[in-house]
């Protein structure tokens, strides 16, 4: 067996899982706090892709790259707080079958506001990081690779803090849990629903940063396959559970490495989606989600 | 202190509060008893703004509660101790006492008050890093009850909180209300347990169906031949 390139595809699963932990994450909060699946969630993605490209190709100036990313992020955030103020917020107390058409909806008209923004040709993607590769063995990884691992880690751990001690972060498990109860604490429930949401697309659009620097394009449709497979990964770990979709991230970066790296990458987008039928079928809750039981 | 005027409310098109008049004044404990489906939550829920009305005004402190936001509530000072506890199951029991003092900023006083739950609620103590999902029905009541008091509240609203517990629970949780009341919190008090309800209370109002047939003070209730008939035969 080649330990090379077994060294190469557990880096390049580490890399493509970080991007959908990131991603997955987003799908998992918003759905712990609105029971909604955000379909628009990979376009969240596409346009923190693009929010990095406009920024990093027009502006007079050349910003760092950790600038770039904490812009893009902010500028994310602030379309997944409005997307859910514009298109959910309404629909609350409405069945959930009609949040999740308007999400499909939403997600058709940010694909198709992109395409009227920035054209419907894919965009070369700026290189960013250009250090020279590291070697492990006799692999080299790009820094790129490297940068993605690490700071999608780091943010997961600065997030699992943010929701484990802050109040905040109480307060969002507490209103996911139950909407009334935090009502009568005087939880600001639209403000907590506001913060999920800002937190989820700032993560999404920093998963898209890297998903199209690794393969330096931009283009409207980008968000479409990863979301789609990071919405698999959430529902894989059980969905709204955050420490689940970091696990299914993981797992489905790696089942789609290996598929591609040792059986063949015709096959991996559909053994992917396999997973995603074995799990609802085997354990519909996800493999870290629990039915939590309720004490009358 | 809280007073209730011409009160309707409708869940669609049922008329379940048909025009509730109340009051209770600062220092009291009063009760709202009536068998099941009278509309007593729907009333507290009502209060918590929880619930619209469709007619009526709620006065807290001489001000209309209309014009506030559910979540201010709080802030002026209503707590509400919701019918089947609902504490936060995922939440540990510190975290869900925290919640209870969410709307506050004074960091010595939180943890003053922390103290005080944990010398009237022992059993919290012990379980203070437990999800309060795993408590029991009646630590969970107290766990409500605990939450509620953390945010200093002028006034209490206590939905069924003997509800589903054991005859000695049942008697812990009233002895709190009382000894809650005696140091300075008004109560109002909704039970289907009117023997017990009427017992700690100093006024009482009778609500049937979306109507109040009967008020005042607790002891003349409990002599009160109707009521007794009604609601004391057990």
């Amino acid at each position: 067996m080649d330990i090379d390139l077994l060294i190469r595809q557990l880096i390049n699963s580490l890399n493509t899982g970080s991007i959908y932990a990131l991603v997955a994450i987003g799908y998992t909060m918003v759905y712990g706090i609105i029971r909604l699946i955000n379909f628009a969630h990979g376009e969240i993605m596409m346009f923190g892709a693009y929010f990095a490209f406009v920024i990093a190709t027009s502006l007079p100036v050349e910003l760092p790259f950790f600038l770039i990313v904490i812009i893009s992020m902010g500028l994310a955030a602030l379309m997944g707080i409005f997307s859910e103020k514009i298109a959910y917020k309404k629909l609350r107390t409405a069945p959930r079958i009609s949040a999740l058409i308007t999400a499909i909806g939403m997600s058709l008209f940010l694909q198709n506001f992109a395409q009227l923004l920035f054209g419907a040709t894919p965009k070369v993607m700026p290189r960013f990081i250009t250090a020279a590769p590291i070697m492990i063995g006799n692999t080299a990884v790009s820094m790129v690779t490297v940068y993605t691992i690490f700071m999608s880690i780091i943010i997961m751990v600065l997030l699992t803090l943010f929701v484990k001690k802050t109040k905040a972060g109480k307060a969002m498990r507490a209103v996911s849990q139950d909407k009334d109860a935090a009502l009568l604490m005087g939880i600001n429930i639209n403000r907590i629903i506001s913060l999920t949401f800002a937190i989820g697309s700032a993560l999404g659009a920093l998963g898209g940063i890297f998903y199209s620097v690794a393969y330096s394009q931009v283009y409207p449709t980008l968000g479409v396959m990863p979301g789609l497979k990071a919405f698999i990964a959430a529902v894989f770990g059980g969905i709204g559970n955050i420490g689940g979709a970091v696990l299914g991230g993981y797992t489905i970066g790696f089942i789609e490495t290996m598929t591609k790296g040792y059986i063949s990458s015709k096959w991996a987008d559909a053994i992917v989606f396999s997973v995603l039928i074995l799990v609802l079928l085997f354990k519909p809750s996800g493999i870290l989600g629990k039915n939590v039981k309720e004490k009358v | 202190m809280l007073k209730v005027e011409n009160l309707h409310v409708y869940y669609g098109a049922i008329h379940a509060i048909k025009g509730v008049n109340f009051e209770v004044a600062q220092g009291e404990i009063v009760t709202l008893i009536g068998s099941n489906g009278a509309g007593k939550s729907t009333i507290l829920k009502t209060i918590s703004n929880l619930l619209k009305k469709t007619e009526g005004n709620i006065m807290f402190l001489d001000q209309n509660l209309e014009t506030y936001e559910p979540h201010k509530l709080v802030e002026m000072g209503i707590s509400h101790v919701p019918e089947g506890r609902r504490v936060f199951p995922g939440l540990t029991v510190l975290e869900n006492l925290q919640m209870g003092a969410y709307t506050r900023k004074d960091k010595t006083e939180i943890a003053e008050d922390l103290e005080m739950v944990f010398r009237r609620f022992p059993r919290l103590k012990e379980r203070i890093s437990q999800s309060a999902g795993t408590l029991s029905g009646g630590e969970q009541q107290m766990l409500a009850m605990g939450r509620a008091l953390m945010s200093r509240p002028k006034i209490l609203l206590l939905d069924e909180p003997s509800m589903g517990l054991a005859p000695l629970l049942v008697d812990e949780i009233f002895s709190i209300i009382t000894d809650i009341n005696q140091t300075g919190t008004t109560i109002l008090l909704v039970e289907q347990n009117a023997n017990r309800a009427l017992h700690v209370s100093h006024k009482g109002y009778v609500l049937e169906t979306g109507k109040i047939i009967a008020s005042g003070d607790s002891k003349d209730l409990l002599n009160d031949e109707k009521v007794k008939e009604a609601y004391l035969s057990a």
